[in-house]
């Protein structure tokens, strides 16, 4: 039987979902049902990564070391996880007292082109012995040959795998196919792939994945995510396994972990909203549903026009400051009536 | 100090020291008498040659060995990199403008504190968000008893950001908190920097972000338009395009920089209002010094 790691952000990406609101108590409750499940790698933390909470991507309630302390004591098989984007963390302030409170897996991640800027974090994280992925956000933005380039640079800082993520949602599965295979053919290591569910894609995406070669899946239980939610894992895991893949999950415990997750973590179970079809579509991260939906609604504009104006200036995850100079000027056009 | 000219010269070729090399070569006040990469060939070298500039691809070495070429050195290299050049400069007694983050010297932003800055061996530029943002900051601080917290998000064009500023992305951050901490007075600060590959390239943008007791918008506004119109003095494309607003309990001004196109097009506004403060900064220092253009 082969096998396919699975990497956990339920905890991070879900994060989005709450406007970054989880809480130390929940971040307990939810890693020691994750550890029970024998989940492989639980990622923890602020929608954006660590160092990233701020009145531009949202406040998270608790701190970064709060929320890895509380994951800290609840993993032992469960590797913890974080994602860190250079321009939000610096080393000096977020990464090294995160290593220090024992983080395992260090995910360095930049937008798609900007590999590069990768390069200090990735190495740190490498020199302090973790275990460390390269990952390319809104990797829909670049075509796959630069796509490739882009990882090669991760794969010369010392990364151990790279990750691509499908942040906006926008992937159909021949575009996975087509980039997986790439990737596979031009680096000598393993390749993960990240979905999004804007476009009811997130699992035919990451089969298609890991047909082509994907070692790697990230995926979260309900798909608790960003916008329309990511793969759901307690889904994509017994799909795995009808397809003769392994991937050292317990079924039942991830089955009681979702459970509880729909419980304790989310006002709703992440759904496709028009709002997330839109950003899908127009290939904006699906983070930006939430501010989107806010702004849009306090200057009394379509908030699908938000979305394609956003998609048009091809906006970056963490240029959240946009939505509200876009939105102005939308609202500012419907008073004078003219464009 | 001969000549009627503040000779000055500028160490690190790449898109920062060649831009301010087109600036130095349009300003009355100052000559460049040593343009210094690592390495000839390199774009900014040729342009520099191509302009009839004294060029050096010795880097630092070459002041340790032509000490009288110049009476002021603009540091445009990488934050690590200044730091072993000011062990250099300050025993050869050489004032330096630092463009790096290299955070020695105190820090200048022309429009808030540019002649306390005039006596010191090394002035620290702070970064492109800063200058961009620290105006704004201040402006906020000087209007408000009370500020708890300041935010600085800049998002600029790819193309823009060289080698040694991707490379140097950490200490950006940490000497734009500081920087904006220093002038507002705020509790706590954060940086936040977005490098943005759209094509067309975007303008550099800065928002500023910002929690206070009672805010005060009218006073704000006014303090905002004045120290804009003095950033505009030497930063032409600086113009404040959202703001000063409240948007839940967040005040929130943006600004857009246009550059002035003089070696990366106008996008590049980051490096215009860096490299225009330094300008500024060095032409006051010639005022000074020379006694020049005091008339």
């Amino acid at each position: 039987m082969s096998r396919v790691l699975i990497s956990d952000p339920s905890l991070r990406d879900g994060n989005h979902a709450v406007s970054h609101k989880l809480t130390c108590a929940q971040i307990r409750r939810s890693c020691a049902a994750a550890e029970a499940a024998g989940i492989p790698i639980v990622e923890v933390g602020h929608g954006n990564g660590l160092g990233a909470s701020s009145l531009q991507v949202g406040e998270s309630s608790c701190s970064d070391s709060e929320m890895l302390r509380a994951a800290r004591s609840q993993l032992r098989h469960s590797l913890l996880g974080i994602h860190v984007i250079p321009g939000f963390a610096t080393i000096d302030k977020d990464l090294r007292p995160a290593l220090e409170l024992g983080v395992d897996v260090v995910r360095v991640a930049s937008h798609c082109s900007e590999a590069d800027i990768t390069e200090r974090h990735i190495r740190f994280a490498r020199e302090a012995g973790k275990t460390v992925y390269g990952v390319l956000m809104m990797s829909h933005m670049v075509d796959p040959p630069e796509l490739v380039r882009q990882a090669r640079k991760m794969e010369d800082y010392g990364a151990q795998g790279v990750v691509f993520m499908d942040s906006a949602g926008h992937f159909l599965p021949d575009d996975v196919r087509e980039r997986v295979a790439l990737l596979v053919e031009g680096l000598t290591l393993p390749v993960g792939f990240h979905a999004h569910n804007n476009l009811g894609m997130a699992i035919a995406n990451s089969l298609a994945a890991v047909q082509s070669g994907a070692a790697l899946l990230d995926a979260t239980v309900r798909g608790f995510g960003a916008g329309a939610g990511n793969a759901q894992l307690e889904v994509l895991v017994p799909v795995l396994t009808r397809m003769g893949i392994d991937t050292g999950i317990d079924f039942y415990k991830l089955l009681d972990a979702a459970d509880l997750a729909e419980e304790q973590l989310m006002p709703r179970v992440p759904w496709i909203s028009s709002v997330s079809v839109v950003s899908g579509l127009s290939g904006v991260f699906s983070g930006f549903a939430t501010p989107v939906r806010r702004i849009a609604a306090e200057l009394g504009v379509d908030p699908r026009d938000v979305m394609f104006e956003l998609g048009k200036r091809r906006v970056l995850a963490g240029q959240e400051d946009l939505i509200l100079e876009i939105a102005g000027a939308l609202a500012a056009e419907r008073v004078s009536g003219q464009p | 100090m001969a000549g009627e000219f503040l000779r000055v010269a500028i160490l690190g070729s790449g898109n920062i020291g060649t831009d301010l090399l087109v600036k130095v070569l349009r300003s009355e006040a100052m000559t460049c008498t040593a343009f210094i990469g690592r390495r000839s060939g390199s774009p900014g070298m040729l342009k520099a040659e191509s302009l009839g500039v004294n060029v050096s691809s010795e880097s630092i070495d070459y002041l340790r060995q032509h000490p009288d070429c110049c009476d002021l050195v603009f540091d445009a290299t990488s934050a690590r990199d200044h730091r072993a050049h000011w062990e250099i400069l300050r025993h050869l007694g050489l004032p330096v403008i630092d463009l790096t983050p290299a955070q020695i010297g105190g820090m200048c932003v022309p429009a808030v504190n540019m002649q306390q800055c005039l006596s010191q061996p090394n002035v620290n530029m702070v970064t492109c968000g800063g200058q961009a943002a620290i105006p704004i900051a201040y402006a906020i601080g000087q209007t408000h008893q009370d500020v708890d917290y300041v935010e600085v998000v800049s998002s600029i064009a790819s193309r823009s950001a060289g080698p040694a500023t991707r490379l140097n992305l950490d200490e950006y951050i940490h000497t734009t908190e500081h920087g904006v901490k220093q002038f507002s007075g705020a509790r706590r600060t954060k940086a936040i920097l977005n490098l943005n590959p759209a094509e067309p390239c975007i303008n550099m943008q800065t928002t500023v972000l910002a929690r206070v007791a009672q805010p005060d918008l009218a006073a704000l506004r006014d303090a905002v338009h004045e120290i804009s119109r003095k950033i505009r003095a030497y930063v032409p494309g600086y113009e404040v395009i959202l703001g000063p607003l409240l948007e839940g309990d967040r005040v929130v001004v943006m600004v857009r920089v246009r550059g002035l196109g003089d070696y990366l097009p106008a996008y590049a506004g980051n490096l215009d209002i860096i490299n225009c403060a330094a300008i500024a900064t060095a032409e006051e220092y010639a005022r000074s010094r020379l006694g020049r253009l005091s008339a």
